[in-house]
């Protein structure tokens, strides 16, 4: 049932709607117009205990046109790039344009800054998977985790796979595009014991087929999550550090990226505005980007405007050494853009790292916590109160599990309080990070 | 029946006439994703038009606008779902689609001589466009009257952004069980968003409000003016805060927006996938005490003109008031069609999908506590040392092991019986079955949230109202700084 998908028309047919647009809105009276389109094409199936739950096919297309006339801007979208569709996306974005505010930072990145350097990052690795294979994956990955004694019911496995190309293009001649693809194998399972069901998760997920890893260590590892919550307690209430596994210390450089965002700089709605050069972390910790690594998630060689990315460095020896800035934003704080429309791209630390049994010993007495809820983080003032879920520490070894407690704090002194890496690195997102020991937070659990 | 009517000649003429197709044409579209093992099929098509407009400092900075549509088709056999879509709407794009989404269990025949029956003689809102009626100058205008009014009310307002937007959204399902519905549904918000700053500390407040109805009737009710003193309220409240509290106090909720307490601790967990499926705190429990006497929870889909209310859902099934805990024993759980079958129950209007190129499954619409007999100031007054909540960031619930947080955006310390200072937000948690049995107060002042709710599951959004009078809990674990 695969369906066709040819990459490379897919991309010539993207990049010819694209200069349509692009002339078509210069025709029309626009000064500057940039338009982005994109496709994407996938299979996902779902399986749970032993039969298939769900087969899909799915592919979607859009346009989005901006343009501006002089210094006001207007945009428009549609879910249809057909050429009547694209004449009428034009037109209202020109027909909205006339009634938004003249803005002196509007318009598109400079000419200069446009992206010459394009090599091919190889983010694009197609799958040839029909739907019975993923069927089997996904069977195989459930089964697994379901072999493992004390699971007892399953939430499912899911497999998906995809690829799309995507175009951006501007009028002052800049047209990138990029083929890229996606795959991903996930399964969660639940146990349960006299103090009710818990239930946990683990994927694997690459742009290359090949790096995924096996389904069966897949479902294996989310019956291990699943089972070691089983008998959780509440921790105590008090002033303890916390180490943050790997997935949630990417969460941490998130928020960090966030602060550092222009958008949210100019808005004064960072708690790092007027930082820059100030340090934040200790010394022997720097994190950067490198956007141009080949094969990795969020590998570019050009920004959401056309502007080539480089590998800057955010932090430098514990100090902010760089906002992430788009040429507007780069406008509004009088800087210069730092090829990070539409944010950071593969984000490295560099610092020394320890086993995860040298963190522990070295917390002692304390929370490891490895899920988090809700969205208590304050951009604004930094302060940060979370609901979690984790294991109990005493004399560096982990005690019984624990939940149903919030950790508090603000990001500067967690920062500041940053006490030593892992070197258990997740490398399946765009943030690569090892698990994060913060010195004090504020644990809220059972009653004092 | 004229209302309906007049909304299914609407969503023809949209959706089908384009196309050179017709409701008759739909039968031989339903037959490619129908076949032998296969017990229900559905063709569901969308059209929507998005618009929305930015304010910050003082000027439109951004104007928008989205058309979407397109054809979902979806082949249920036992607990097997196909499904497939397209963004073209035509007879070409029914037949690939169909046959893709009955290939799950493979084969076809066609439907002949069915009997069509029109669903849903009710509607909870009017079917109109809510971005018609406004000139652009007065969309605009709303905007700037946001930002004049934001910055008058305090000299410590530094931003103020505003914004606008409505969707106006076309539908029209038909199934394989004979039902044919069509539902036209508004949608607008208004927002607000500010940065206050005194003596070096900055904070933000925010507020915004909506529902299905039309721009034209944001501005008639005031909402720019309203929202924008609302949001620089609440960051100078915010400004006087100090650390909250950590560990486990007296919570009091406000009425209202604070009603996501019941969204996330007894909402999802009452939705019937999880609980057929058997990954519920609240599987099995049907019949059982799941809260305290006098806790009543309700979904209800048809309240006029609400921000989650549904006139018929994503599959056709008229929208509903339906019970799902009262005087705190668990009645009922919320169900589409593929889950109703199979746990031998009756769908009530709470399949809900975010487009076309998504599959439904059950959501809440509005979800709401009903009243009780206690007055808000009695309720205050009982809690010797405890937090009183009124506004929330946001919330997440783990449905398996019951526990859900939700984040104070609007807080206050409660000493000796009276509100005193303001405390910085916090996260609340606790556990679903065992928070619901700590409500010890119901207040008779129920209200509903300014429509502003977006729920999330399984990667999908979806609009939704929560409502709820004042309310204690003896007991929650709160998140703060001060232990």
């Amino acid at each position: 049932m695969a369906q066709a998908f040819d990459a490379t028309a897919q991309e010539k047919e993207l990049a010819a709607r694209a200069q349509e647009a692009l002339a078509l809105a210069r025709k029309l009276g626009a000064s500057e117009a940039e338009v982005g389109a994109s496709v994407d094409q996938g299979l996902g199936v779902s399986v749970r205990l032993g039969e298939v739950e769900t087969v899909e096919l799915s592919r979607d297309q859009g346009i989005a046109v901006t343009l501006y006339v002089g210094k006001r801007k207007g945009s428009a979208s549609s879910s249809d790039a057909s050429s009547a569709s694209i004449k009428a996306v034009v037109e209202k974005a020109l027909a909205i344009a006339r009634y938004t505010g003249e803005d002196p930072a509007a318009g598109l990145a400079e000419a200069s800054k446009m992206a010459t350097d394009l090599p091919d990052l190889k983010v694009h690795h197609p799958w040839a998977l029909d739907t019975e294979r993923a069927i089997e994956l996904a069977l195989a990955c459930e089964q697994a985790g379901r072999e493992v004694t004390g699971i007892h019911q399953s939430e499912g496995a899911s497999l998906s796979s995809g690829e799309g190309v995507r175009v951006y293009a501007n009028s002052h001649g800049f047209l990138g595009t990029q083929k890229g693809s996606s795959h991903s194998l996930s399964c969660m399972l639940i146990a349960q014991d006299e103090g009710g069901m818990q239930r946990d998760y683990d994927y694997t997920s690459a742009r290359n087929p090949h790096a995924l890893r096996d389904p069966a260590s897949v479902g294996r590892e989310a019956a291990r999550r699943t089972l070691r919550r089983l008998g959780a307690k509440r921790p105590p209430t008090g002033t303890f550090p916390v180490l943050f596994d790997p997935s949630l210390a990417s969460g941490l450089v998130g928020h960090l990226m966030g602060a550092l965002a222009g958008g949210a700089l100019y808005r004064e709605a960072s708690f790092l505005c007027d930082s820059l050069g100030q340090p934040l972390f200790p010394e022997w910790f720097s994190l950067g980007e490198r956007p141009m690594e080949v094969g990795a998630q969020a590998s570019s060689p050009f920004d959401g405007e056309g502007v080539q990315t480089r590998d800057n460095r955010f932090i430098e020896d514990g100090r902010i050494a760089s906002y992430m800035l788009s040429s507007y934003s780069a406008r509004r704080l009088g800087m210069s853009t730092t090829g990070n429309a539409g944010g950071a791209r593969n984000i490295r630390l560099e610092a020394p790292l320890e086993t995860l049994e040298a963190l522990l010993k070295r917390m002692g007495r304390g929370v490891l916590v490895t899920e988090l809820m809700g969205q208590g983080v304050n951009g604004v003032t930094g302060d940060y109160s979370r609901g979690a879920a984790g294991f109990w520490v005493e004399n560096g070894e982990i005690q019984y599990p624990v939940e149903e407690f919030t950790i508090a704090g603000n990001l500067k002194t967690m920062f500041a309080g940053l006490q030593g890496l892992g070197g258990d690195i997740d490398t399946r997102g765009s943030i690569h990070t090892g698990s994060w020991l913060i010195d004090a937070m504020t644990v809220a659990g059972s009653r004092v | 029946m004229s209302a309906h009517t007049s909304d299914l000649d609407t969503a023809v003429s949209i959706l089908l006439t384009p196309s050179g197709l017709d409701v008759a044409a739909l039968d031989k579209g339903l037959g490619y994703a129908l076949g032998a093992g296969i017990d229900y099929a559905d063709l569901y098509f969308q059209r929507t038009w998005q618009e929305g407009w930015v304010l910050e400092d003082g000027r439109v900075k951004e104007a928008s606008y989205n058309i979407d549509g397109g054809v979902g088709v979806r082949s249920l056999a036992g607990e097997k779902t196909g499904f497939a879509y397209s963004n073209q709407i035509s007879a070409n794009a029914l037949m690939d689609t169909g046959r893709t989404a009955a290939g799950i269990v493979r084969s076809g025949k066609t439907l002949s001589g069915q009997a069509v029956e029109m669903v849903g003689a009710e509607r909870f809102y009017a079917g109109i466009d809510p971005l018609a009626g406004l000139t652009a100058e007065e969309k605009v205008a709303m905007l700037q009257e946001a930002d004049r009014v934001a910055r008058a009310a305090d000299p410590g307002v530094s931003q103020v952004s505003a914004s606008l937007s409505g969707t106006y959204e076309v539908v029209l399902v038909r199934a394989s069980d004979g039902s044919l519905a069509a539902d036209i549904r508004p949608l607008v918000r208004f927002n607000v968003s500010v940065i206050a700053s005194r003596n070096g500390r900055r904070e933000r407040g925010g507020a915004g409000g909506g529902g299905r109805y039309s721009m034209a009737e944001l501005k008639a009710q005031g909402a720019p003016a309203r929202y924008a003193r609302e949001a620089v309220r609440q960051a100078l409240v915010n400004l006087d805060a100090v650390d909250a509290p950590a560990g486990q106090l007296p919570v009091v909720l406000g009425a209202g927006w604070p009603g996501i307490l019941l969204h996330e601790a007894v909402g999802h967990g009452l939705e019937a996938d999880f609980n057929r499926k058997g990954s519920s705190a609240f599987a099995g429990r049907m019949g059982q005490r799941v809260a305290a006497p006098g806790v009543t929870v309700v979904d209800d889909a048809t309240i006029r003109d609400g921000r989650g209310s549904l006139s018929v859902d994503d599959e056709g099934t008229p929208g509903q008031y339906t019970p799902l805990i009262e005087d705190g024993i668990l009645t009922g759980y919320m169900q589409d069609k593929l889950n109703a079958r199979l746990m031998n129950m009756a769908p009530t209007g709470n399949a809900r999908r975010e487009s076309f190129a998504h599959m439904p499954m059950p959501r809440m619409t509005n979800t709401v506590m009903l009243a009780g007999q206690d007055a808000p100031e009695d309720i205050i007054k009982s809690v010797k040392r405890g937090i009183y909540a009124v506004s929330f960031g946001g919330g997440q619930v783990d449905i398996t092991s019951g526990k859900f947080v939700f984040s104070a955006s609007e807080a206050y310390l409660i000493e000796d019986g009276r509100i005193t200072a303001p405390v910085k937000g916090a996260t609340l948690i606790g556990n679903g079955p065992e928070a619901m049995g700590r409500v010890s107060m119901i207040g008779h002042d129920l209200a509903m949230d300014t429509g502003v709710g977006v729920c999330g599951k399984e990667g999908q959004g979806v609009p939704v109202g929560v409502g709820q009078p004042t309310l204690k809990l003896d007991e929650l674990t709160v998140g703060g700084t001060q232990s």
